[in-house]
């Protein structure tokens, strides 16, 4: 079942959210009252634009795999293996670990709190193993990549909830600068 | 050092007091004393009310103990054995704030007529005094209040740092003595503190008395510690340190704080668990994925791999006697618990009752497991060893991590709140009515119960 969204599709959500917020924010600002009042302050003129944009980050960084390949894989409850969302974002991550072969990389594995807490750390070496295992299937050297398990201890979003969990039974793939 | 010199005090004082019968003490002028003090709640007491007044001293002096003066000291330790006492269903001890005072006198001839009236059915007078070094002598006498006879009579006598130990053995010696069953007061708790955000929890190896006293902090949070467990000679802790960022098995030895790594393999190691007898230590370690419980000698040495399976195994805890090791697996599918000999030969599943079945641990008696039932929620519950009798202890959102008092009376978990993420730790005993938790400083989780202290 091809269930959990993908890193980019909450990317979306997230941008979405906060173009609501601010949109929310502007519509709640209080009308303006017409009689003159007293010596009401002048507006303070918008602040001047930020100094120009610096590049993006360095091609080949841990801040461009950050920025321009989704990180992360998720899993359904109990489960470890790799399904068709989940290979097309290893496939971008191998992309990028091919195209930079003097980068290691550490696959972080974890699993939601609905467990007990020693068999969650096998369960998130086992997650981490799994995406390991595709990476090197897809020509990335098993050397250059290495796994490590929070099992529970280190949940990405903290609310107990099934959509919570959902985004914590993750496999996390982090580059070393 | 002290501790070995305790050791044969205790020993020395334990044959005393075999040796001696009832009565050494002279049947001191039987008047009534006049009792001064406040005025008792007798409302308390019920069934077998326990009365443990304030111990005496012979003379109020100053000591070195954390506790005051001898006077002061002597209803701290009966503070202290009313509230071990109180907590386990089995009695109803009323403490020295509902009692009067006892003449220091009356320790050896209680007042039997007057504690009768007040309702008691058992008596706890002792006594305080503190020798020319600082040396505490601390004297524990149980009566039977309607026999008028002398139960148990035990004098310890310890550096003041460790005056509360005086205070667990007292009650160890009411509890054991009233009971039938064996002591597990003087005993101590390693566990993990944890503070800080659910995302970014701190997680700290830390010690404590059985009631949460001396309480200490062994490493600094700046690698996360997870899932100690006392040796059986609480000389060492076995626990997982994420130290350099990979999560192996250390043994910490407490006398000298340091610690060493207990195998040196590529792979993360985790689960560790003490044999009864201290010669062994269990883990899991991790492999292409799958996870496999080993054993090696705790002095170091050569690895031996015990479960060879796809899936995870993981945990264990041998029966009392260190033939057999209970364990989880997830070979049939799901979460459940496994039995084999201590060789790994002769593994079969025990757990039939539908759900999940983590975190096993044999009780010290032998006769029970307890463990962690996944079934929505998650509950600590027991059963036989054969897999049969399985019954809930607790009804909670996630209660986990089951660890057996010495005694086998009483099981002790962390809890953990949902949303906030916060951890506390349980005792519950195995009638499952008697649920208390335990105070520590800051949340706490992953208790492991060490043994009774020699």
């Amino acid at each position: 079942m091809p269930s959990m969204p993908s890193t980019r599709t909450l990317g979306t959500l997230l941008l979405t959210t906060t173009a609501a917020l601010s949109l929310a924010a502007c519509a709640k600002k209080p009308p303006v009252v017409l009689p003159p009042p007293p010596p009401a302050p002048v507006e303070t003129p918008a602040p001047p634009p930020p100094p120009p944009a610096p590049t993006g980050p360095v091609p080949g960084s841990s801040a461009d795999f950050n920025a321009n390949v989704p990180t992360t894989v998720l899993f359904d409850l109990d489960k470890f293996n790799i399904d068709a969302a989940d290979q097309d974002i290893l496939k971008a991550q191998a992309a990028w670990l091919l195209k930079y072969p003097a980068k290691a990389a550490t696959i972080e594995g974890h699993a939601d709190e609905r467990g007990t807490r020693e068999y969650n750390l096998a369960l998130g070496e086992r997650r981490a193993t799994a995406a390991k295992n595709y990476l090197v299937s897809l020509g990335v050297a098993a050397s250059r990549l290495s796994t490590v398990s929070y099992g529970k201890e280190r949940p990405v979003d903290p609310a107990s909830t099934e959509e919570a969990w959902a985004k914590n039974r993750r496999a996390v793939t982090v580059t070393i600068d | 050092m002290t501790l070995r010199k305790l050791a044969l005090t205790l020993a020395a004082s334990t044959l005393a007091l075999c040796g001696q019968a009832v009565a050494q003490t002279q049947p001191a002028a039987a008047q009534p004393e006049v009792l001064t003090g406040s005025v008792s709640d007798d409302s308390a007491w019920q069934s077998l009310g326990v009365a443990i007044p304030a111990f005496a001293t012979n003379a109020d002096l100053p000591t070195q103990s954390s506790a005051g003066s001898t006077a002061q000291l002597g209803r701290a330790v009966a503070e202290i054995i009313t509230g071990d006492l109180k907590n386990n269903g089995l009695f109803k001890p009323t403490g020295p704030d509902k009692l009067p005072t006892v003449p220091y006198i009356q320790i050896t001839a209680p007042d039997f007529g007057t504690w009768a009236g007040r309702g008691a059915d058992m008596l706890v007078h002792g006594s305080v005094s503190v020798g020319e070094n600082g040396t505490l002598t601390i004297g524990c006498f149980l009566y039977d209040v309607s026999l008028h006879q002398q139960l148990a009579k035990a004098v310890w006598q310890l550096p003041p740092a460790e005056w509360r130990r005086a205070a667990h053995k007292c009650a160890d010696t009411i509890y054991a003595r009233l009971s039938g069953e064996s002591p597990f007061f003087d005993s101590r708790i390693a566990y993990i503190a944890e503070t800080g955000p659910k995302q970014f929890r701190m997680k700290r190896l830390a010690i404590m008395d059985s009631d949460g006293a001396n309480h200490r902090f062994i490493t600094t949070g700046q690698a996360m510690a997870l899932t100690p467990r006392f040796s059986p000679d609480y000389r060492k802790i076995v626990y997982l340190s994420y130290l350099n960022g990979r999560p192996r098995i250390f043994v910490y030895d407490v006398e000298s704080a340091t610690q060493k790594l207990i195998a040196e393999t590529g792979n993360p190691t985790f689960a560790p668990r003490w044999s009864p007898d201290g010669k062994w230590i269990l883990y899991s370690m991790a492999s292409a994925g799958n996870t496999n419980i080993y054993r090696i000698p705790s002095t170091g040495g050569h690895a031996q791999q015990l479960t060879n399976t796809p899936g995870i195994n993981v945990g264990g805890s041998y029966s009392p006697d260190g033939s057999r090791i209970v364990f989880e697996s997830d070979r049939g599918g799901s979460q459940q618990i496994y039995v084999m000999k201590a060789d790994g030969t002769e593994q079969r599943r025990i757990s039939f009752f539908g759900g999940r079945a983590a975190t096993p641990e044999w009780s010290p008696r032998g006769d029970q497991i307890a463990f962690t039932h996944i079934a929505g929620n998650l509950r600590i519950g027991v059963m036989n060893v054969d897999g049969s009798g399985m019954r809930h202890l607790t009804d909670s959102w996630q209660d986990e991590a089951p660890t057996w008092a010495p005694n086998g009376r009483i099981i002790q978990f962390f809890r953990t709140e949902k949303g906030s993420g916060k951890t506390s730790i349980w005792q519950v005993d195995l009638t499952g009515r008697n649920e208390r938790r335990l105070p520590t400083p800051v949340d706490g989780s992953d208790p492991s119960w060490g043994p009774i202290r020699q």
